[in-house]
C-alpha cells in the first residue's frame, strides 16, 4: 500500500512538473514576443512624414485571405516569392503564411476580428501582418486602428497618384487617411455568349449588344426575347450589384436604421416579373446550377462582371467552355457599377513593416508588375497609365473574349464609379436581400413577407441596427 | 478492525476512479451550462469591431425570444424534420433487428450487412449534406434521371419547396441514424432469453406474434432510451440542414432548426440572446425528455 502511495505521489508530481513546465515556458515566450511586436508597432505609427520604418524583426509574414487571388497573383509576380506548399511560401528567409478563410456567412470577417483584436497578444509568429478587404466591408476595418496608415509605412500620395480615386476613396477612415491600397480597378460590365447575342439580337457587335441593354427597359425586353429563344439572361443575383451600386441611400444611415433603396426595390420588381416569364432564374452565385453558363449547352445569355471575372470564373482553361473558344463578349450594360475588388491592408503591430511595404507598393503600384497583371491574368488594374497603354495595344485583347479589348470601357467605367454610398453593413445586407428575396421570386412568400425575412436577418446579424 | 478498513478503502478507490468523470463533467458539462445561464442576462454581442456589453439586463433577453414569436416555428419545424426521420428510422432498426437475431433465419455474412449499415454514420454530417446537395440541384444527377427517364418535363427545383427539403433532411438524418439504432436494437434482442422463443415456438405462435408479444415488449427500456436519445439528438438537428440549405433554412426558413437560429445569433457574438435560447433549448429537451420517459415507462410500472 505504501509503495502504491509513493508511486502514485511520484506519477502527481512528474505530470505536475510537466505542466509547470509547459505552462511557464509558454507564457514566457509569448510575454517576449508580444512585447517586441507592440514596440515595433508603435514606433512604425509614432512617426509621420519621412518615415524610418524600424528593422524587419519577424521570422513569418501572416496573410489573412478569403481566396486564393491574391496568392496567386503574389505566386507569379513578385520577384523573389517561392511557393512552398499550397498555403505557405518564403520571400528572402521569411516564410509567407497563407490562412484562407471563405468569405461566406461572414466567416473571413468573424475569423480576422478575431485575429485582430488579439493581434497584441499574439506570439511573433502569429502576428497578422496583411490582411485583404474587399469594398463591401472595408469601412469596417479601415475605420479602426487595426489598420495602418499608408503614410505610416512611408507610402506617399505620389506613390499613389497613378491609381484611380475610387479604389482610395474606399479604404480612407473618417479623418480621410488612406489605409489600404488595391492592384484592381473594379469596374464591371456584361458579359455576353456572342453566340446567344447572334440568336436573339442578331449580332454579336458590342456596340449592337451594348444598345440592346442600354438601360433597364431595354434590357428587360432583351431578356424577354432571350427566354423566347429558349435562353436563360442571366440569374437574378447576378444582376443584382448592378442596381445596388447605384443606390441614392446608404444601407444603414447614421440613425441605424435599414434602408430600403428605390433602385433596390427596382431590382425585387423587375427580377420578379423576368422570373416568372423564365427570362431570369434564381441561381446563387457560385452554384453549379449558376455556373452551367459557362458553356454553351447551359444557354445562358450573359454574366455580369467586372475584369477578374474573365480569368477567375469563365474556366478558360477547360476543354469545352465558351471561354476556351473565345466565345465571350463585353460591353457595358444597363448601369454602370463596380464588383469587389481586393484592398491590401497592413495590420497595425506588424513585425515586418519593410517587407510589408515593400509587397503593397510592388503589388498595387509597380507599373511592369500591373502591366504583367493585366496582360497575364486578364485583370484590370489600378493603374491609369497602364490601362490607357493597353486599350490602345493589341496587348490588351483578350482570348476568350473572341480578341475583343475591353480595356478603354474598364477604364472608362472606372473613372465613373461613385463610392459615397457604402456603409459598414453591406455585404450582410446584400447577402440576406437576395437570400430572403429568393423565396419572394420562388412563389414560396409574397413580397412583404420576404422583406419581414430580410429584416429579421438583418437583426440577427446586426443587433444593433433597427429596421423599421 | 482490519474488516473494516478494508471496505472503506475499496470505497475509496471507487471515488479516485471516479474523479476523471466528474472532472471532465464539470469542466465541459457543468461550467459552460452555468455560463451560458449566467449570460442570457447580458446584453454582449459585437458590432463590427466593437464590443457592445456585457451590460447586465435582468430578463430581456428572454422577453425577446418569446415575444419575437421564431422559437415555436423552429422548434415545429425541428420536431417536424425530426419525427419524419424518426418513423422510418426505428421501423427499419425494428425489421432489421429481427433479421439479424432471429436464429431461424440464419443470415449469411451478418457481419458484412451490419458493418455496411452502419457506415453511412461514419461519413461527416455535412460531407453527407454536400453530397445530397449536389445530386438534388436544379441541374444535379437526380433531375437528369427523372427528365431523361421521363418523369419529369423540367427541372423539379427540390430546394425550392418547403416539403421537399424536409424529406431531404429527414431521408438524410434516417439514412444515417439507422444503422446505429439497429446495432442498438440488436443488443436488446439478444439480451431477450432465448428458452422465450423456444416456449413460444413449442406453444405453436407465429412469428409475427413472437414480435409482437415476446420482442417487443421485453425490448421496451431499449426502446425508450433509443427514443429519447434520438430526440434530444433531434433537438440538436443542425448540420445537415444547414450545409443542405446553405444556412438559410429557406424556403422561408421552413427547414430552419432551433441550433440553426442559435448559428445565427453566434454570428454577431450575440452570446446574451444565444445563451437565453440556449436555456430555453435546454427546458424544451427536458420536458420532451420527461413526457417520453413517463409516457412509455408508465405502463411497464402499472404492468407490473
Amino acid at each position: 500500500m505504501k509503495k502504491r502511495l509513493v508511486s502514485l505521489l511520484t506519477v502527481a508530481a512528474m505530470t505536475a512538473t510537466m505542466f509547470a513546465a509547459c505552462g511557464n515556458t509558454d507564457t514566457a515566450s509569448t510575454d517576449a514576443s508580444a512585447g517586441d511586436g507592440a514596440k515595433a508597432g508603435e514606433t512604425a505609427t509614432a512617426e509621420g512624414g519621412a518615415v524610418e520604418l524600424p528593422e524587419d524583426t519577424g521570422k513569418t509574414l501572416n496573410i489573412q485571405v478569403w481566396n486564393e487571388e491574391f496568392k496567386s497573383r503574389v505566386t507569379d509576380h513578385y520577384p523573389g516569392y517561392e511557393e512552398v506548399d499550397a498555403t505557405h511560401g518564403k520571400i528572402g528567409d521569411v516564410d509567407v503564411v497563407w490562412t484562407i478563410t471563405p468569405n461566406e456567412n461572414n466567416a473571413y470577417q468573424n475569423h480576422l476580428d478575431e485575429q485582430l483584436t488579439n493581434q497584441e497578444s499574439a506570439s511573433a509568429d502569429d502576428k497578422v501582418d496583411i490582411f485583404l478587404v474587399e469594398a463591401d466591408y472595408a469601412l469596417k476595418y479601415v475605420d479602426t486602428p487595426y489598420a495602418m496608415k499608408l503614410s505610416d509605412l512611408g507610402i506617399t500620395d505620389a506613390d499613389l497618384a497613378d491609381q484611380y480615386t475610387y479604389t482610395q476613396d474606399i479604404v480612407k477612415d473618417s479623418e480621410g487617411n488612406i489605409k489600404g491600397s488595391s492592384w484592381q480597378a473594379c469596374s464591371a460590365g456584361l458579359i455576353y455568349n456572342r453566340e446567344a447575342a447572334k440568336e436573339i439580337i442578331g449580332s454579336d457587335d458590342p456596340a449592337d449588344v451594348q444598345a440592346a441593354v442600354a438601360d433597364w427597359d431595354k434590357y428587360n425586353e432583351t431578356a424577354e426575347k432571350a427566354a423566347e429563344a429558349g435562353y436563360t439572361m442571366c440569374s437574378v443575383n447576378d444582376t443584382y450589384r448592378v442596381y445596388s451600386n447605384n443606390v441614392s441611400s446608404k444601407w444603414v444611415g447614421d440613425d441605424g436604421k435599414v434602408v430600403i433603396d428605390k433602385n433596390i426595390d427596382k431590382w425585387i420588381d423587375d427580377s420578379k416579373k423576368l422570373v416568372d416569364s423564365k427570362a431570369e432564374d434564381t441561381d446563387d452565385l457560385w452554384s453549379d446550377d449558376w455556373a452551367k453558363g459557362k458553356t454553351s449547352k447551359g444557354k445562358v445569355f450573359c454574366y455580369f462582371g467586372p475584369a477578374w471575372f474573365f480569368n477567375f470564373c469563365l474556366d478558360a482553361e477547360k476543354d469545352g467552355t465558351i471561354a476556351h473558344d473565345g466565345g465571350w463578349g463585353f460591353c457595358e450594360g444597363p448601369q454602370s457599377y463596380f464588383w469587389g475588388g481586393t484592398w491590401m491592408c497592413a495590420a497595425a503591430g506588424t513585425d515586418n513593416p519593410n517587407l510589408v511595404k515593400e509587397l503593397i507598393l510592388t503589388m498595387t503600384t509597380d507599373k511592369a508588375v500591373l502591366k504583367e497583371i493585366a496582360t497575364a491574368d486578364s485583370d484590370c488594374v489600378n493603374s491609369k497609365s497602364v490601362l490607357a497603354d493597353l486599350a490602345g495595344s493589341d496587348e490588351g485583347n483578350i482570348a476568350l473574349l473572341g480578341g475583343q479589348n475591353p480595356y478603354e470601357e474598364l477604364a472608362k467605367g472606372a473613372d465613373k464609379i461613385v463610392l459615397d454610398k457604402l456603409s459598414a453593413y453591406d455585404q450582410g445586407c446584400n447577402e440576406e436581400l437576395q437570400k430572403a428575396m429568393k423565396n419572394y421570386f420562388e412563389g414560396n412568400a409574397t413580397k412583404d413577407e420576404a422583406l419581414d425575412m430580410f429584416k429579421k436577418a438583418i437583426k440577427e446579424k446586426y443587433p444593433n441596427v433597427t429596421t423599421d | 478492525m482490519n474488516k473494516k478498513s478494508k471496505v472503506v478503502r475499496y470505497n475509496k478507490w471507487g471515488y479516485i476512479f471516479l474523479i476523471p468523470f466528474v472532472v471532465a463533467y464539470l469542466v465541459f458539462q457543468m461550467v459552460p451550462l452555468v455560463s451560458t445561464v449566467y449570460n442570457s442576462f447580458f446584453e454582449n454581442y459585437r458590432a463590427g469591431l466593437m464590443q457592445i456589453g456585457p451590460n447586465y439586463i435582468g430578463f430581456e433577453n428572454f422577453k425577446t425570444i418569446i415575444t419575437n414569436g421564431d422559437l415555436p416555428t423552429y422548434l415545429q419545424n425541428t420536431l417536424i424534420m425530426w419525427i419524419l426521420g424518426f418513423i422510418p428510422q426505428i421501423l427499419l432498426s425494428l425489421l432489421l433487428g429481427a433479421w439479424f437475431t432471429d436464429p431461424s433465419l440464419r443470415l449469411k455474412c451478418q457481419t458484412f450487412f451490419k458493418t455496411v449499415i452502419y457506415l453511412p454514420n461514419l461519413i461527416m454530417a455535412s460531407a453527407f449534406a454536400m453530397l445530397f446537395f449536389t445530386l438534388f440541384a436544379d441541374s444535379g444527377p437526380v433531375n437528369s434521371i427523372l427528365m431523361q427517364i421521363g418523369v419529369l418535363s423540367h427541372a423539379y427545383k427540390f430546394m425550392s419547396h418547403v416539403w421537399s427539403v424536409r424529406s431531404l433532411v429527414a431521408t438524410m438524418n434516417c439514412l444515417m441514424w439507422f444503422g446505429n439504432t439497429t446495432i442498438l436494437l440488436m443488443a436488446g434482442m439478444m439480451g431477450i432469453d432465448p428458452s422465450l422463443y423456444e416456449a413460444a415456438q413449442v406453444d405453436g405462435a407465429t412469428s409475427t406474434q413472437i414480435f409482437y408479444k415476446i420482442t417487443l415488449p421485453l425490448l421496451k427500456p431499449i426502446l425508450i432510451y433509443v427514443m429519447i436519445t434520438s430526440l434530444i439528438g433531434g433537438l440538436q438537428m443542425f448540420d445537415v440542414p444547414q450545409v443542405l440549405t446553405n444556412g438559410t433554412g429557406d424556403p422561408m426558413r421552413s427547414s430552419m432548426t432551433l441550433i440553426m437560429y442559435l448559428n445565427k445569433h453566434l454570428f454577431s457574438k450575440n452570446y446574451g440572446l444565444g445563451g437565453a435560447l440556449s436555456v430555453f433549448m435546454f427546458i424544451i429537451t427536458g420536458i420532451l425528455s420527461l413526457i417520453v420517459f413517463k409516457f412509455t415507462g408508465k405502463e411497464d410500472k402499472d404492468g407490473r
